[in-house]
């Protein structure tokens, strides 16, 4: 097949895949205990997805990820990230409703060092989540888009 | 030479200009660009340092060190720089590519006419 | 002497990038550091959160982060269009 590399490449990175995926989702899941976030987790997912074209040749991973999916995933975040903005629009515009409030995600900090309380900080880990799918699927469909785009030859 | 790191990072953004006057390959001035935005990040960073500061971070920090944390606001500006120069990037690499689909060559002083 | 013009531009630049760099605040003194102060005192207490930074792009700071992802949809809008081509219009 086109653009494949040799076998050794190939099980390295099957291998080396999982381990970024499982460290990327645990930046970007606990965003508000540790350094990390939205952003930072979701270019290591990236990253790690951004594997697979360069091993294993492009036209298999538009096969195995579909670039309209993960198109149509990218709006799902934005949208799913400006509707957490209205949650406490009876105050005004992102404001943290939940922080403090002994609901979900509403446990006190009390101040100083601590070792991480995971039910806290009200709407933030939505907020890292949502921004987390859309910095990950939207890098993945620019490295989709770069590979298969530049190599076709030119039409005129 | 106590403001060393601040002449650091302003060295990366003369190279970068450096890079972005004299070279001719598409190639190198998207190089020049992106040393550009590096060495702005590393000053805005490099900004709010306290001397023998930790990370801002409340989770295992040592309790003798916790009233003495560095400025947190410089970081939440780099991580949208950061961003913001990835999207700049992006795009500038997908013009070159078109670029040298229809021009055939990716010489700077070549690509001047408007082709139909 | 296009050359030679632009070269004593960027000479004249640098300069004045690296004289403004060595007079700065030193380096481990930052000048005004009340807002970072109240941030670093309050965010606990009203957000939350362990972590400062992210408290501040998502919460004290919330629209520029909004901002920020409208860039990158658009940049990704941008890429995605590029290579688009004229396939659909030719037919």
């Amino acid at each position: 097949m086109r653009g494949e590399m040799s076998v050794i490449v190939r099980t390295i990175a099957r291998i080396t895949y999982a381990l970024i995926l499982v460290f990327g989702f645990y930046v970007i899941l606990h965003g508000h205990l540790t350094p990390g976030g939205g952003f930072q987790g979701g270019a290591v997912v990236a990253s790690g997805f951004a594997l697979l074209p360069v091993a294993f040749g492009a036209a298999a991973a538009k096969r195995y990820l579909n670039p309209s999916l993960m198109r149509h995933l990218e709006e799902v975040g934005s949208l799913a990230f400006l509707a957490l903005g209205f949650v406490g629009i009876g105050i005004s515009f992102f404001y943290n409703v939940l922080a403090n409030s002994g609901s979900l995600f509403g446990a006190a900090v009390p101040f100083g060092p601590n070792s991480g309380i995971l039910n806290s900080a009200g709407t933030l880990p939505f907020m890292n989540w949502a921004v987390g799918l859309k910095v990950m699927t939207g890098l993945m469909t620019i490295v989709l888009v770069l590979l298969v785009g530049a190599g076709k030859e030119g039409k005129d | 030479m106590g403001n060393f790191p601040f002449v650091v990072a302003m060295l990366l953004v003369i190279l970068g200009l450096y890079t972005l006057l004299f070279k001719r390959n598409l190639i190198k001035l998207v190089i020049g660009a992106s040393l550009i935005e590096t060495g702005v990040n590393l000053f805005l960073v490099a900004l709010g340092y306290r001397t023998a500061g930790i990370a801002p971070i409340y989770t295992y920090a040592p309790p003798a060190l916790a009233d003495r944390m560095v400025l947190p606001t410089p970081q939440a500006l780099t991580l949208t720089s950061i961003v913001i120069g990835l999207a700049t990037t992006a795009l500038l690499l997908s013009f070159a590519v078109v670029i040298h689909r229809h021009y055939g060559t990716l010489d700077v002083r070549e690509v001047k006419e408007l082709k139909g | 002497m296009k050359k030679a013009a632009v070269f004593a531009a960027f000479v004249f630049v640098a300069a004045f990038l690296l004289f403004a760099a060595g007079r700065l605040h030193p380096f481990g003194e930052p000048s005004a550091p009340a807002m970072d102060d109240y941030f670093l005192a309050h965010s606990q207490a009203e957000t939350g959160a362990n972590n400062v930074v992210t408290a501040i792009v998502f919460d004290y700071r919330g629209f520029d982060t909004l901002g920020e992802a409208t860039v990158l949809f658009a940049a990704i809008l941008g890429v995605v269009a590029v290579f688009r081509g004229p396939r659909e219009d030719e037919r």
